[in-house]
């Protein structure tokens, strides 16, 4: 019962505006601790990497990128089925805001990759890459689906028409993640999403593990300010909303 | 010191990595909360009109 009455809770736009409101600066705070503490650990605890010497560090603002790039990509996409299911407003409103963060932590992973690649690969890109093309297609899935909603004034049908895409580019995500080991090209195959035991050693990996809880809980309290924002936007007139800014008493 | 910044030589790669995702979480954060206060910023423009009792015209809003 606890469940299905939070369930019509999180349909309410202002129980959503002040949840949001009241997370964000929990998130803002550990996420700010978490960034720094595991740069630190990645630039100056980690060890240098056998083969690649310092030049690996950039993996600690690489991996957590593409990680969040695709996580950002399941949240849009799964709000957006919400939402398109059953006509939640604020389902939409969250898959809205996810996608402006899903397309920068996409480009940030392509941008860092490039910079890595130049020195250990030679090139910043290859076309005939299979990781590089999926993820490259992220970005374009992100772009198209906020350019796709932009073409529309009827929000409603901005809303239903954009989680079409949003769902169907769902099926890039597990093609990114696989690439590596479908196709054997220049990026390198996985290091911690395997099946056996990661292939890195503790003092390496903690610093990228805590990176990667860093950059997530960045992405929360984006996602819940964002969030806030685009409620207001849906809710600009109603009496709640005028409550909040002071424009009509209690 | 010194041989922090120089990076083992990959200096220019690792610092222009750690210095591009600096700035875009930068920018994302300063983007989330103008959103938020240019929205916010409105709808006390609206709750006042409203409160006004009078249409507000497009300039306005």
């Amino acid at each position: 019962m606890g469940f299905v009455r939070w369930f019509h809770q999180l349909a309410s736009p202002p129980y959503v505006y002040r949840l949001a409101g009241r997370l964000a600066p929990w998130f803002a705070v550990s996420g700010v601790i978490l960034i720094a503490g595991g740069s630190y650990g990645g630039l100056v605890l980690a060890p240098p990497d056998y083969l690649q010497g310092d030049g690996y560090r950039i993996i600690y603002v690489h991996v957590p990128s593409a990680y969040l790039g695709m996580l950002a990509y399941m949240v849009m996409a799964t709000s957006a089925a919400v939402g398109f299911i059953w006509r939640m407003k604020m389902a939409h409103g969250l898959a809205v805001s996810a996608a402006p963060l899903g397309a920068s932590f996409t480009f940030l992973a392509l941008v860092t990759g490039g910079i890595w690649g130049k020195p250990m690969w030679g090139t910043y890109w290859q076309w005939a890459d299979a990781r590089l093309m999926s993820e490259l297609l992220l970005l374009f899935l992100f772009l198209g689906y906020m350019v796709l909603r932009a073409s529309f004034d009827d929000r409603e049908k901005a809303d239903r028409v954009s989680a079409i895409l949003a769902v169907v580019g769902v099926v890039n995500v597990p093609i990114i993640h696989y690439s590596v080991e479908w196709w054997s090209t220049l990026h390198q195959g996985p290091t911690i999403a395997r099946l056996d035991a990661p292939a890195i050693t503790m003092d390496m990996l903690a610093p990228l593990l805590v990176m990667i809880v860093g950059f997530t809980v960045l992405f929360a309290w984006l996602l819940c300010k964002r969030l806030q924002g685009e409620i207001l936007d849906r809710e600009g007139r109603a009496r709640w909303v005028a409550q909040l800014t002071g424009g009509v008493s209690a | 010191m010194t041989e922090f910044f120089l990076m083992g030589g990959y200096a220019a790669y690792v610092w222009s990595a750690y210095g591009i995702t600096l700035i875009v979480l930068m920018v994302n954060i300063w983007a989330a909360y103008r959103r938020h206060a240019g929205m916010l910023a409105r709808a006390g423009r609206e709750g006042r009109l409203e409160a006004s009792g009078r249409q507000p015209t497009v300039r306005e809003i």
